[in-house]
């Protein structure tokens, strides 16, 4: 699908900034980072230059001009594109395991590292030492660091 | 035997992840507007830019809504599936010339045939917005009642067709 907006992007130039109103710009780039261009699916919408980017930057700018709370610009989009606009997916049943996820592989691999430690503590036992053995090893000690 | 018996089921888990996981497409996302009231709207038409095309005009009909552009390859290549459908006349579609120009519009439906009832103009791609479009072909099936009940993301192929999109206009064309 990439492919089709080729022709816009062949023409896609700097994302341009209407600087008439600096603070309903910083609003407007404050959520385009949240959000996620749907053709180009790994940018933001403050990143992406495709056409659809462009549009929606538009609707967001004016929606930001008459006064929509985040909350509402957010929702705005969200039933129309899904919860896949948004790069921080809510807290939902269908998300539980992307949020846990990766807390329970640590988990898993926590555990299994405190079990892999203890059973090789269990092999390293203490070397009782027959008392020629003692000797050997005063006798080794006395001699010091003398190598011939 | 018994130590390999952990990664190997890890080993298996993960490919059964990945070969889920790679089939996937993921430019197809699910429309959150499926089983919602289609959006309105009243746009000038293509071939007459005198009249309005209106959403409420449709009311009472299965109707299909194609979203494409006289500048998308995938439009082309689901174009015959569009004109068979036209010619069997079992579902008016309706198209929607999405951020287009209208003479380039024209020009290509005279080449390569009209599959629509009427088309509208949606220059500036709000409609499309409205509709959750992100990539050109995109198709609904849109019921009676004004219900969008299935979504098309991408050209219609033949299987598409006789497997999904015509079985389930037959079944709203009998509600």
């Amino acid at each position: 699908m990439f492919i089709l907006f080729l022709p816009g992007l062949a023409m896609a130039y700097e994302a341009q900034p209407l600087a008439t109103n600096p603070q309903a710009e910083a609003r407007l780039k404050a959520l385009a980072v949240e959000l996620r261009c749907l053709v180009c699916q790994n940018q933001t919408l403050a990143d992406s230059n495709a056409p659809l980017a462009e549009d929606l930057r538009r609707e967001v700018r004016e929606m930001i001009a008459k006064d929509m709370s985040d909350k509402e610009i957010i929702d705005f989009l969200v039933t129309r594109y899904g919860d896949f606009v948004l790069y921080r997916p809510p807290w939902k049943l269908t998300t539980t395991l992307l949020w846990l996820g990766p807390f329970l592989l640590l988990g898993v691999g926590a555990t299994g590292l405190v079990f892999a430690l203890r059973r090789r503590q269990k092999k390293v036992t203490d070397v009782t030492l027959s008392e020629a053995e003692h000797t050997r090893v005063a006798k080794l000690l006395s001699e010091g660091v003398h190598r011939p | 035997m018994n130590r390999f018996l952990i990664p190997f089921g890890l080993f298996i888990v993960v490919v059964g992840f990945l070969a889920v996981g790679l089939t996937l497409n993921p430019r197809e996302l699910p429309s959150p507007l499926v089983g919602k009231a289609a959006p309105e709207f009243s746009l000038q038409q293509l071939h007459d830019p005198e009249k309005v095309i209106s959403s409420n005009d449709l009311k009472g009909k299965v109707w299909l809504l194609n979203f494409w552009a006289s500048w998308c390859g995938g439009c082309k290549e689901e174009h015959p599936v569009l004109i068979r459908i036209a010619q069997s006349g079992e579902v008016p579609i309706y198209g929607m010339d999405y951020k287009d120009q209208r003479s380039e519009a024209l020009a290509w439906l005279k080449e390569w045939g009209n599959p629509y009832q009427i088309v509208a103009v949606d220059e500036p791609g709000r409609v499309g917005i409205n509709y959750g479009v992100y990539g050109v072909p995109e198709t609904y099936v849109i019921d009676k009642a004004g219900v969008i009940r299935y979504k098309q993301i991408g050209p219609i192929r033949e299987d598409i067709l006789e497997k999904k999109i015509l079985p389930l206009v037959r079944e709203l064309q009998k509600q």
